[in-house]
């Protein structure tokens, strides 16, 4: 046992004496995390707007200001003619122009019926249609306020309730699927490159000619990252609560738990890909390139699995932060218990299991 | 009971291919201090690796203090020192936490065994709180050593270990292996260095896998069969292009300032005809003498007559 302690204490200095190792432990989930929380967000926050405003007035001075106070739309600059506009639109320098008629306000008095145009460039067809949904709902805003004054029968308001995410805040649907990309690319890697370092710097050969058990080589290398990678979720964890402001609204014992179980699957499958390769770069290109991409495309959380065609959907079945990604939206979001998430959780434990055996069976005793 | 004995090892590599050892048999007494001297890529890190249970032998058996190395794997692990070709320790880390490690890794503790490495750990110990990747290439091997020794092994496997360490420290490790020899460990050990062979007790010498002498450095010097004779002039290139057409010539290499020469008849006047020879073809400052021959003139001659015996 207290060789066990002794190697465990060395795989912490080896940790800790390396910056590497530091950077891509702490360095890459707070990046990743900020990264996906505030620059990779669909949300659209600060679209370049113009406005063309042949009315000047009271009503559409007040529509104007709505607009620009709102986080979605930075008004460029007012353009007074049809041509400039159509300039700054080729150029690509405006999403969106908004149009008054020169008798915008009196149409609205006088016949209780104005028209605005609204121009978007749909090149982006998702952009332009949020963007024009955003003009919408601004205008309609001012409609319920002057109406306000005013008896209107039948008025019917279409209200909308978005779930689990009323602020409709982007983090939250990405911060799941970083946590299980994060732990996904550290576990493997750390794991796997650490174990063929010491193959590599032949310090292994030493190891193997000593009475220490060789499953304990492996548990011993296990062990700190198992630490390490627990506190990477803690850091996730707070930062994108008190950060990006995603609540953890399950409970929160259940979501450590899943987790740890997540990361002893991917230390596993680190651990499986040390006992096939001999350099420590095959080690990194293989954990990070190839976990990478199966993660990011498989996960679900920057294409919806749904959509899929069926071939992929079932060889997603078997990317690990799949699962993982399924159990962390339903405790953290939902906040949902164990029984709407067990499937899921057996389907974790099974692939953590297989990877062990797997990987205990192909640790060589010996050289070659 | 021999402390180690090879019978008949054959090791081949890339599917047979490329053979590393070819049916090796040899015995080391307890307590020997034992060479294994061959270029590289003789075999001497694949024998090294089959007698530490690290490869698996295609033929042959072989033991260890009486353990079986394929089947007694966990026993041989337990009592053994190896210290590898490479330098394998953990740079990163000290010195004293590589010993430390190393210590608790075979269950014991350098105070323990600190009488045996005493000697070595001494010189290491202003330096014991740098990481082991600063230190010198003597200081390094001095460490290596210490971590070898630490479980009080016994039988010691060093495999080449003073290559590319300084002729200082070559001398001092020498030196502490017989000092470690009076503390009856077996030890065996490999170098490239034909000089160092006449350190050991016993020597095999090992060529592409095969062991072409094994014995005392003494005896293998004296069963020298030929006169050797060392040759010099003033113009060495020409001398040696020259002695190379001379009739009577068996063999000729350079060696150091001099060349060395044994002839297929050993007459009695063979110096001054030799002499007459060399005036004739213009080589000025001649020196001829007779000499005795030292530990590698004995293996350059075994190491060309298998090569020849090969060829044919």
């Amino acid at each position: 046992m207290k060789q066990f302690l002794v190697f465990v204490r060395k795989e912490f200095y080896h940790v800790f004496r390396d910056k590497r190792t530091l950077l891509i432990l702490f360095g890459l989930p707070i990046m990743q995390i900020l990264l996906f929380g505030f620059a990779l967000t669909s949300e659209i926050k600060n679209a370049k707007i113009v406005v063309v405003d042949y009315s000047k007035d009271a009503s559409t001075q007040k529509i104007i200001t709505k607009i620009a106070a709102s986080s979605y739309f930075t008004i460029e600059h007012n353009i007074l003619s049809y041509d400039d506009m159509d300039k700054a639109f080729k150029q690509g320098k405006i999403k969106c122009a908004i149009v008054f008629p020169s008798s915008f306000n009196e149409d609205l008095k006088h016949t209780n019926k104005a028209s605005i145009q609204i121009i978007a460039d749909a090149s982006d067809p998702n952009t332009a249609r949020t963007l024009t949904n955003y003009l919408i709902s601004i205008i309609s805003n001012y409609q319920a306020e002057i109406n306000a004054n005013v008896q209107v029968p039948y008025q019917i308001q279409p209200e909308l309730r978005m779930l689990y995410n009323p602020e409709l805040n982007g983090s939250m649907n990405f911060i799941p699927g970083v946590i299980a990309l994060v732990l996904m690319i550290i576990c493997t890697t750390l794991t796997s490159v650490s174990i063929v370092k010491e193959k590599e710097l032949g310090t292994m050969e030493i190891l193997l000619v000593s009475p220490f058990k060789p499953l304990y080589v492996i548990l011993s290398k296990v062990i700190p990252f198992l630490a390490l990678s627990f506190i990477d979720l803690i850091v996730i964890l707070l930062l994108s609560n008190y950060v990006l402001g995603v609540p953890i609204r399950g409970n929160i014992f259940l979501l450590l738990m899943e987790s740890t179980l997540f990361i002893i699957t991917c230390l596993s499958l680190g651990l499986l890909i040390s006992t096939v390769t001999n350099s420590q770069q095959t080690a990194m290109l293989i954990s990070m390139m190839g976990m990478m991409l199966p993660t990011i495309l498989f996960t679900g959380f920057l294409f919806p699995l749904e959509n899929m065609p069926l071939p992929l959907q079932i060889i997603s079945n078997v990317v690990p932060s799949r699962w993982y990604y399924y159990v962390v939206k339903a405790v953290m979001l939902k906040g949902l218990g164990l029984q709407a998430v067990w499937k899921q959780t057996l389907i974790l434990l099974g692939m953590c299991f297989f990877l062990l055996t797997v990987s205990f069976r192909n640790f060589k005793i010996r050289l070659a | 009971m021999s402390a180690i004995k090879i019978e008949h090892i054959t090791k081949t590599y890339d599917k047979g291919n490329v053979t590393a050892l070819n049916d090796i048999s040899l015995e080391v007494a307890k307590g020997e201090l034992f060479g294994l001297i061959g270029p590289d890529g003789a075999g001497k890190s694949s024998l090294f690796r089959i007698l530490t249970t690290l490869l698996i032998a295609d033929k042959g058996t072989a033991t260890v203090d009486g353990f079986d190395v394929v089947k007694d794997y966990k026993q041989i692990r337990g009592c053994v020192g190896y210290m590898p070709g490479k330098f394998s320790l953990y740079q990163d880390l000290t010195v004293e936490e590589n010993l430390t490690f190393f210590a608790s890794l075979f269950g014991t503790s350098i105070s323990e065994n600190y009488d045996l490495i005493k000697d070595i750990y001494v010189q290491i110990e202003p330096f014991k709180t740098r990481r082991a990747g600063k230190l010198s290439g003597g200081m390094k091997q001095k460490l290596a050593l210490c971590c070898a020794l630490i479980h009080k092994p016994t039988v010691l496997f060093l495999d080449e270990p003073t290559t590319g360490v300084d002729a200082v420290s070559r001398k001092e490790f020498w030196e502490m292996l017989k000092r470690l020899k009076e503390q009856q460990i077996t030890i065996m050990v490999s170098t490239p260095y034909m000089d160092e062979a006449n350190l050991c007790e016993r020597i095999a010498l090992i060529q592409n896998g095969e062991l072409l002498s094994v014995d005392t450095p003494e005896k293998i010097v004296a069963s020298y069969p030929q006169q050797l004779y060392a040759v010099k002039a003033d113009n060495m290139h020409k001398i040696l292009n020259d002695v190379r057409f001379y009739e009577n010539l068996q063999s000729v290499y350079a060696f150091g300032e001099y060349l060395h020469t044994t002839f297929k008849n050993d007459e009695a006047q063979i110096e001054s005809k030799l002499t007459a020879y060399l005036q004739q073809k213009n080589n000025s400052g001649i020196e001829i003498k007779k000499i005795e021959p030292t530990i590698e003139d004995s293996f350059i001659r075994l190491m060309t007559e298998a090569s020849l015996i090969k060829q044919h």
